[in-house]
């Protein structure tokens, strides 16, 4: 994975390696704001620049970065980041702030950060690192994002309701379903649950019959 | 063991040289985002307060003329809770209180209660609850107009008996599947009212920043 092509980094962050999907990495979060599309969008970019700012300085330190105190090391430069875009969010988007703010300084304890650092970042390049954050952060992004959109649709009917006052982004605003009842279920924790389950079943039987056919073409 | 205590000098001088970096960039990032951060929260609060009070009701900095007061009968809770004081050209306007029910369905109901001078409600807002979505969460504005209807309620409209939801025989409806979230608003509300009208005047004179301390209690609600 050492000498991976920008191509393949890609590919890893966003399907054969995806944190939410198959690593199962970052569950907290993927779960807890993934109740509707803004909130999942807004802690997606979030994770997703952390992720690409911290792998970029792990990178760029690894040289004179000891093995022995390497743990330590990546975490002040991961908290660090963490809270500087939490202030960043406080001052520009308070009210996508006090939408998620509970979950951002959690970026912190988001297991798909220090395994990067530690796995890629710490023995890879500085470019490479933020391209292998970037893919991993957009990976995590487009599931928490996925799960988010189909609760929010499937709970009230609406995408995105909330864009213009929390991201400045009025324009994303959709009523798919007007008059929609509502499905409670969607909504709730349990839903969460059982939107993921639904993911990751889809993409083992799209990985299983794709294995199954190129197994048949090779034989 | 010298080469050891160089190892370890080292790794600590490294260290420190990250955690200064670190202390470097958080203080330029809190340095470039202080003003903001505090003009959002002034801007978030001052939001929240013309929601239950309008901005034109008082001149004064309704923010920051607070008094604690200890009211655990009246308030709902143990702990000292904010009240603001509004007042226009000099006189008193209005009280601006946290309030909570203890007994939501789902745990302690907080709301924001602005009562006029004259004892008239201005507005009443839900502010953390963590009642169920789709039922007990009516309470909240986002989801349904419900709370709005305290806005120009005083003790005696309607009068004290008719203080409650209509399952209790009430004026208050109930919604659908949830009576405990509405019941507890309700309730919390009307305590609210009456602690203004018994302890109003001594909450408006006192000096800004004290904590006041009630311990009477409302009369027994006549309807249960």
């Amino acid at each position: 994975m050492s000498e991976s092509s920008p191509k393949s980094i890609l590919e890893y962050g966003l399907s054969s390696g995806n944190v939410g999907l198959v690593q199962l990495l970052g569950l907290c979060p993927l779960l807890a704001v993934s109740s509707n599309a803004v909130n999942a969008l807004g802690l997606g970019l979030a994770t997703a620049l952390a992720l690409t700012i911290t792998n970029t300085l792990v990178a760029t330190i690894r040289k004179i970065t000891r093995h022995d105190v390497r743990i330590p090391v990546f975490v002040i430069v991961i908290a660090t980041v963490v809270t500087a875009i939490e202030l960043a969010m406080r001052a520009w988007l308070p009210e996508l702030h006090a939408a998620i703010g509970l979950f951002v300084p959690l970026i912190v304890s988001n297991c798909a950060l220090m395994g990067r650092a530690e796995a890629y970042a710490s023995r890879n390049s500085p470019a490479r690192a933020a391209l292998d954050g970037f893919a991993i952060g957009l990976g995590f992004l487009w599931v928490l994002l996925a799960i988010g959109m189909i609760r929010e649709l499937l709970g009230t009917g609406y995408l995105f309701a909330g864009a213009g006052q929390l991201l400045h982004l009025p324009w994303l605003e959709i009523t798919v379903a007007a008059g929609y009842p509502g499905f409670l279920l969607a909504t709730l924790p349990i839903g969460a649950f059982l939107v993921l389950a639904g993911l990751i079943a889809l993409r083992q039987w799209h990985q299983l019959r794709r294995n199954t056919r190129q197994g048949s073409n090779d034989a | 063991m010298n080469a050891f205590r160089g190892q370890a000098i080292r790794a600590a001088s490294l260290l420190g040289l990250i955690a200064l970096f670190a202390i470097t960039v958080l203080a330029g990032v809190h340095a470039l985002t202080r003003a903001d951060i505090a003009a959002a929260e002034n801007l978030a609060q001052r939001r929240a307060l013309a929601i239950v009070l309008p901005m034109d009701r008082y001149d004064n900095d309704a923010l920051t003329d607070i008094v604690s007061v200890r009211a655990e009968s009246w308030l709902g809770s143990a702990t000292p809770m904010t009240v603001r004081r509004a007042r226009k050209h000099g006189k008193n306007a209005a009280l601006v209180l946290d309030v909570i029910a203890p007994d939501g369905y789902a745990g302690p109901i907080h709301l924001l209660v602005g009562v006029d001078a004259g004892g008239r409600i201005t507005g009443v807002r839900v502010t953390a609850h963590r009642e169920t979505p789709g039922l007990g969460d009516t309470i909240d504005a986002s989801k349904s107009d419900w709370i709005k209807r305290f806005t120009g309620r005083f003790l005696g409209n309607p009068p004290a008996e008719r203080w409650a939801v209509k399952r209790d025989g009430g004026d208050f409806d109930q919604f659908a599947e949830a009576t405990i979230t509405p019941r507890a608003v309700v309730a919390a509300v009307s305590r609210c009212l009456q602690f203004v009208a018994r302890h109003g005047r001594e909450i408006y004179a006192a000096p800004v920043g004290t904590t006041l301390r009630f311990d009477d209690a409302p009369e027994k609600a006549p309807v249960q």
